[in-house]
């Protein structure tokens, strides 16, 4: 009887040590230079049924991770922004056009990035923001078309949605854009692949919790193109789909396919009143 | 000859006297061994930052010799004692003889 006891109050304490770890975001403020105050949660947008807060993925790093966000100096993803920085300013193709020479200054685009994708009112289109750069890319500037997730792509990308750093998420999901937004939602909760597991399964069900080594978030893409440190690059949201559903043991959707356009407007509206943090640092 | 090279810091812009201020520098630099071979087999080129000094008012601070293991962009953040106002002066040496220089005014008060 005695030894009973023994091994059940054991079994409650490892119990008590074992559940709360890493069982939440922590309660850590994102501040981005000492001055730039962000929204790493918020109440849910009304869309969402089962969650009734919403999460950036910062939230979920280690406080190291966390750190290289913190400072602009210290975060990794700066260095691909400033070659965009100056590829934006740099002649390129058969027009002799650059970027600067019809948008101007880059601050211009300010609130563009807590606003895409869109539906192109003329094609009746979804759009991403890799899709307006390539467009300017082939026929304006007559150049090379960017692959998805090239460095100078995605950089570009970094650098026109670090205008609007700070901003709210706010992409619309009604009007032209609710079959997408409809479409981008059944692929969400459907479950993929041998392992039979649907974005749902982990970013919803099973945030806060570790999948063997890694903390689960909510998923969200408000931060990006976000400088992974496993990859040491900055990553598409489309190349993070790609990686997610492969890990489903699943053939997965091409970058830049329709599929992931209109899963990339549900993912983001899942994220609506949650800061841009454009580039973030994850691990 | 070695492409892309821009030198950043970051140095507060005010201290108080004897304060001990955090100094971060970066470069961006593709820092190649020598030990590499591209896709012939030909060995490509050492090419790296060989030493990075910083002085204040003419006094040295740090005078760091960088090694081909060293890799690329190499970041360097160390403390200094600003006993009153002046100028740091960061200085990169090039393996091709390219010289980097960056220069930061810190007002003590």
């Amino acid at each position: 009887m005695r030894k009973t006891i023994a091994i059940s109050s054991g079994a409650m304490a490892l119990c008590l040590l074992v559940t709360p770890a890493l069982a939440e975001p922590d309660e850590d403020q994102l501040v981005i230079n000492g001055d730039l105050e962000m929204i790493t949660e918020a109440d849910a947008p009304d869309h969402l049924e089962y969650i009734s807060t919403i999460y950036s993925g910062w939230r979920f790093r280690t406080d190291d991770t966390q750190a290289f966000q913190m400072d602009d100096f210290d975060n990794p993803a700066m260095l691909t922004v400033d070659k965009a920085a100056d590829a934006y300013s740099t002649v390129e193709g058969d027009a002799g056009e650059s970027c600067a020479s019809c948008h101007g200054d880059v601050e211009s685009f300010a609130g563009l990035g807590a606003t895409m994708p869109k539906v192109d009112e003329e094609t009746g289109k979804l759009v991403v923001m890799e899709d307006l750069i390539n467009e300017c890319r082939t026929e304006r500037m007559q150049a090379d078309a960017w692959t998805w997730s090239g460095q100078d792509m995605q950089g570009m990308v970094a650098h026109i949605g670090l205008q609007s750093r700070g901003m709210p998420v706010n992409v619309a999901i009604d009007g032209p854009a609710e079959p997408f937004w409809q479409q981008g939602k059944d692929m969400y909760y459907t479950r993929f692949g041998q392992l039979e597991l649907s974005c749902a399964n982990c970013h919803e069900d099973n945030y806060g919790n570790m999948i063997r080594a890694d903390h689960l978030s909510q998923g969200q893409t408000n931060g990006f193109p976000v400088y992974r440190l496993k990859q040491a690059k900055l990553i598409s949201r489309h190349n993070r789909f790609r990686g997610c559903i492969r890990d489903t043991r699943a053939e997965t959707f091409a970058e830049g396919s329709d599929e992931f356009r209109a899963l990339e407007l549900y993912v983001q509206s899942r994220g609506n009143g949650l800061s841009v943090e454009t580039p973030a640092v994850r691990q | 000859m070695a492409e892309g090279v821009k030198p950043r810091v970051k140095v507060p812009k005010t201290a108080s006297a004897g304060e001990a201020v955090t100094i971060k520098t970066l470069i961006s630099h593709q820092m190649e061994s020598g030990q590499r071979k591209d896709g012939d087999g030909n060995v490509i080129p050492r090419s790296i930052i060989n030493r990075f000094v910083v002085d204040f008012n003419g006094q040295n601070v740090i005078d760091v010799t960088l090694e081909p293991a060293i890799s690329t962009n190499p970041y360097f953040e160390f403390e200094a004692i600003v006993p009153e106002s002046g100028e740091f002066t960061f200085t990169w040496y090039d393996d091709d003889g390219s010289v980097y220089e960056d220069k930061q005014t810190v007002d003590v008060s």
